[in-house]
């Protein structure tokens, strides 16, 4: 009998059509990872359909004939989670890039594995609980110092707990017990967890802390909260990758997951030699320290692409578990979604929307709802924000992908090509982009900023609003004729586009613009447009108003450090100024 | 090896097979007609009942009656180092009346992914001569940039001058150039032949030729055969190779034939939904690897069906590319050449090969104004269409007439015109000077002191 079951794990290949491939013989689950062809590729059961199974395929299928063999391995596709994960470059199925170059050279040859942590290396693990201890799932039973970061090492969320028996500080491998129950549980550090399968946690908190990104638009404008989502959508072209870096470089998490889903591979090494080399603000130190890459390109195997996103939302959850604020960008959920429907195609499943399957959106509120500030199993609390590239084709926001997107999450920073063309970077359309955490941010920035920010704020974007109809006006009839309190408007509605919005991701200074710089600056533009409006209640003509010189010397202040004196120099000279207008 | 006559349906470029030994996915076919002639074609899709076979040459003459035979390899493109100065075949045939070219290796044509890790960052400044290009959207060593362009525009005489004039300044290196025509006429290829032979570019160059009436099908290899051919010349013999692959939009029209001959749901306007990932295999196959001497560069060129660059091969394209040439009919219309509109043209890899090191400390900073300016001036144009040029502001007027100039100076060059990028910086600069300075916000002012006309005349004077 058993060995009848033993058999029904190896079946044979039937049909192979690119990277789907049906099985028959063989006993399997939806989502198990089997082995594929004499040269035993990895692949993950997706249909099952009577005896036939149908498996997606991790690797290139050229060459591989039908009656090769396919083994089930009974295991669900899963990430390695445990020290080591940090400054590691993944594949879109945890593979070490590394490690690959290593063991078959420049170029991604098929069939060879590579674990996703190294299992030789050894750590310095130093209990934070001792024998007698209680301990449940989740519960941190103590830490490695991994780079800067400190890796805390949890009890697997699935285990039973119960009472420490031993354990001890020392170095260990990942696979070597650390810790023993009392009902001889071993412990080690490395956890498996399956990728598709969100990793549990006590409770979900409220967005109410910003996720600070020292973009001012973003920042100041269109804030996302720790553990919400935001969606960058743009047409080619509109600076959406280097939008996306800069949040990687600059967000104030303490752990980035970069997720280079189907996309360039000069572009990843651009993020591949850039981030080593970067400093972390905080630390000092290389920010890869804090940094896991996933970089399945677009022309790596699609099933790979599939799986990226999932592997990189498992890996963010485990740090989050270990209270950390997490930042997973995903470059581009669209890549993904073709991903989707290639596979879905070679399935022949009765497609959705052009050609997308049904489950499109389905899949995607399921990915992003694995975003969130929680409470984790032991306590900590944590966050994973997911911010998400979509390309919709042709930069028409209609498409599915980007619809479905929008339906879910929270933040639309909307790249827009006109603005990239003027080179008016970010390229983030202030008109369209939005963020619905405002409200409940209100009162962060009431104690954190100012009390006085919210209003700014609103007092900016209603400038800006004004301009837009404004604009409309100047475009058939010529700014002469607008009224001098419009005319006014309008340059100060430049100057919050060209000195506040406008910000230089190539610029030593400007690239990171705290949040107490961004008051200081908005607030230099609001003190002009008061001066501006006295001045004209005093008869000053709009010439008069706009031509003042001090201010010109505003946008300076992006580029200094230090900018305090610069600013408070500008402020007397703008006051200056206008006591002269009015004295004349 | 064994032969099959179980053909069992034969639908435009594709055979269905049946009752055949296990066949591996995407083997080699050779086909023999009645009358002997040998075709192939590739496997598609291979089951237990029924092998689907896309036949790379027309399939008049296949009937029931043909000899099916599965070679049991995938197809492989043999190359060596005598194949520069050889002109051959959509499917890598000689057809310049030489011998066979002699193989050294024989490569997989489909060509592996590099490793992310393993690539190096492009950084090396290519100097194609053209301003638009090189001023403005610059072209670096490893990058893959494509010309969009549309029917009826001069995208040829542009890519024929980068091939002619590309080089890397103060590198003595030369480019090896991998040609691949897909599905354009005979008087196009003739054209580059011609200018290939004039220019000597011959001899340093690997021609692959699928004509307008050369099978679709065949065009799917073309450019996976050039492609295969320039890694070899970059990876094993250390050359720097500039592709040219010019009609992509036809190779996507072969694409969306074989889909509907398999009667795959399609993707938008009918193409593939794979097309995505199918392009990706092409224009991925460019860079550089770390610790190895040569280098792939690619210009891929395609038309965009009616002047839409939303269409999905330009859209798909754009996404994969690191940039575009956008060519541009209004321009051409003006009589300007090269009529490459600079502001829908995009080079992402132009802030790594450009600045001090690498051209001038200026480069950015001139580039950024120019383009500035010249969006302002154009977005002026529309406004002037309905106010007039007298409503305009003097500071508009100025914008306006910078727009002017920048086309008929700056975009317009002679075919045979090679400017060095010091001479096109100086150009951007004489045309800057002729707004006022603190218009000039996009420069510090160390620059404009250094490089600014006026200043420079009063230091020489």
């Amino acid at each position: 009998m058993d060995k009848a079951k033993e058999n029904r794990a190896q079946g044979v290949l039937k049909r192979i059509s690119g990277p789907v491939v049906t099985a028959v013989g063989l006993d399997a689950h939806m989502y198990d990872v089997v082995k594929v062809g004499n040269e035993e590729l990895m692949g993950e059961v997706i249909k099952i359909q009577g005896e036939n199974i149908i498996i997606q395929v991790y690797e290139d299928t050229d060459g591989i004939r039908p009656g090769e063999p396919v083994e089930n391995t009974g295991l669900s596709l899963a990430v390695e989670l445990g020290p080591g994960l940090l400054t590691s470059i993944y594949d879109g199925i945890q593979r070490p890039l590394e490690v690959l170059v290593d063991k078959m050279g420049n170029f991604i040859e098929r069939g060879v594995s590579a674990p996703g942590l190294s299992h030789e290396k050894k750590w310095e693990f130093v209990p934070t609980v001792k024998a007698g201890d209680e301990v449940k799932a989740g519960d941190i039973l103590g830490t490695v110092q991994e780079t800067n970061i400190v890796h805390k090492v949890m009890v697997p969320p699935r285990s039973k707990g119960g009472k420490v028996k031993e354990i001890a500080a020392g170095s260990f491998t990942v696979d070597d017990t650390i810790c023993v129950l009392e009902d001889g549980t071993e412990i080690a550090m490395l956890q498996r967890w399956p990728v598709r399968v969100p990793r549990p946690m006590k409770e979900k908190l409220n967005p109410d802390v910003p996720l600070i990104t020292g973009q001012r638009i973003l920042d100041g404008l269109f804030p996302i909260a720790k553990g919400g989502t935001a969606a960058i959508p743009g047409p080619f072209g509109s600076g959406k990758t280097v939008t996306q870096q800069q949040l990687a470089k600059w967000s104030d998490a303490e752990i980035v997951v970069y997720i280079g889903c189907g996309e360039r591979g000069n572009e990843m090494t651009e993020v591949l030699t850039e981030f080593p080399e970067l400093e972390d603000p905080k630390s000092g130190k290389p920010l890869m320290e804090r940094t896991v890459l996933i970089a399945n390109t677009s022309n790596m195997p699609v099933a790979a692409r599939e799986a990226s996103v999932y592997t990189g939302v498992t890996i963010a959850e485990y740090f989050r578990d270990m209270g950390y604020d997490v930042s997973l960008m995903a470059d581009s959920t669209s890549r993904w979604a073709e991903a989707m429907r290639e596979i879905s195609s070679r399935l022949e499943e009765m497609p959705g929307e052009e050609g997308y399957p049904a489950y499109l959106a389905a899949r995607l509120s399921e990915f992003y709802e694995r975003a969130g500030r929680t409470i984790s199993l032991n306590g900590a609390a944590g966050s994973v924000s997911v911010i998400g590239a979509v390309s919709p084709p042709g930069g028409d926001f209609s498409e599915p992908v980007t619809q479905n997107t929008l339906r879910i999450v929270k933040v639309f920073w909307a790249l827009d090509a006109k603005l990239s063309q003027r080179r008016h970077f970010p390229a983030i359309n202030w008109l369209n982009s939005y963020s619905l955490y405002l409200d409940s941010l209100n009162d962060w920035y009431d104690q954190e900023v100012s009390p006085e920010w919210n209003p700014l704020r609103a007092w900016a974007m209603g400038v800006l609003q004004k301009e837009a109809e404004l604009q409309e006006i100047v475009q058939l009839v010529g700014s002469d004729a607008l009224p001098d309190e419009e005319q006014v408007t309008i340059e100060v509605a430049r100057m919050i586009r060209e000195i506040f919005l406008q910000q230089n991701a190539y610029d030593a200074v400007d690239t990171f613009c705290p949040m107490s710089k961004q008051y200081d600056m908005m607030k230099a533009i609001k003190h002009y447009a008061d001066l501006a409006r006295t001045a004209q209640a005093g008869g000053a003509t709009p010439q008069q108003v706009i031509s003042v010189r001090s201010k010109n010397e505003l946008p300076q202040i992006k580029f200094i450090k230090d900018y305090e004196p610069a600013l408070e120099k500008i402020l007397k000279d703008m006051e200056a100024e206008f006591d002269a207008m009015r004295a004349a | 090896m064994k032969e099959y006559r179980t053909v069992a349906q034969i639908a435009g470029p594709l055979v269905f097979v049946e009752k055949t030994e296990p066949v591996g996915y995407n083997e080699l076919v050779n086909i023999v007609t009645a009358d002997g002639t040998v075709k192939r074609g590739q496997v598609l899709d291979t089951s237990d009942e029924i092998v689907v076979v896309q036949v790379f040459e027309t399939t008049a003459g296949i009937g029931r009656d043909s000899g099916i035979r599965f070679t049991g390899e995938t197809i492989k493109m043999p190359v060596g180092k005598d194949m520069l100065g050889r002109i051959l075949s959509g499917g890598g045939k000689p057809i310049d009346g030489g011998p066979e070219i002699v193989p050294e290796k024989r490569l997989d044509i489909t060509g592996a992914a590099i490793n992310p890790y393993a690539r190096s960052s492009p950084e090396d400044f290519i100097q194609t001569g053209i301003s638009t290009i090189d001023g403005t959207n610059t072209l670096v060593r490893g990058q893959k940039l494509p010309i969009f362009s549309a029917s009826g525009l001069p995208h040829n005489d542009v890519a024929l001058q980068i091939a002619r004039q590309a080089k890397v300044p103060g590198s003595t290196e030369e480019f090896a150039v991998v040609f691949a025509a897909m599905g354009i006429t005979r008087e196009e290829a003739n054209q580059f032949m011609a200018d290939f032979e004039k220019t000597g570019a011959l001899e340093r160059s690997v021609v692959f030729l699928n004509l307008a009436d050369d099978p679709a099908v065949e065009r799917t290899i073309t450019p996976r055969l050039a492609l295969t051919t320039a890694e070899y010349l970059a990876f094993d013999l250390g050359y720097h190779v500039l592709v040219v692959l010019t009609d992509m939009t036809n190779y996507c029209e072969a694409l969306r034939q074989i889909g509907a001959a398999r009667e795959e749901v399609p993707g938008r306007r009918g193409y593939p939904g794979y097309m995505y990932t199918d392009l990706a295999g092409i224009y991925e196959r460019a860079g550089i690897i770390k610790g190895v001497k040569g280098s792939v560069t690619q210009i891929p060129i395609l038309t965009m069906p009616g002047d839409d660059i939303t269409h999905p091969i330009p859209d798909l394209t754009g996404y994969i590319t690191e940039g575009q040439i956008v060519v541009n009919r209004e321009l051409h219309r003006k009589g300007i050449y090269p009529p490459i509109n600079v502001l829908p043209s995009l080079s992402r890899l132009m802030n790594l090969g450009i600045g001090e090191g690498h051209t001038r400390e200026d480069h950015k900073k001139v580039s950024d104004q120019l383009y500035a300016a010249y969006a302002e001036g154009n977005d002026l144009r529309g406004l002037v269409a309905i106010v007039g040029k007298d409503a305009l502001s003097e500071r508009d007027r100025m914008f306006l007439e910078f727009a002017d100039l920048f086309e008929d100076r700056f975009v317009r060059q002679g075919l045979y015109e090679d400017r060095s990028i010091e001479e096109t910086l100086d150009l951007g600069w004489e045309l800057l000077s002729t707004l006022p300075e603190e218009q000039l916000v996009r420069i510090d002012r160390e620059l404009i002191q250094k490089y600014h006309p006026k200043y420079r005349k009063k230091a020489q004077g």
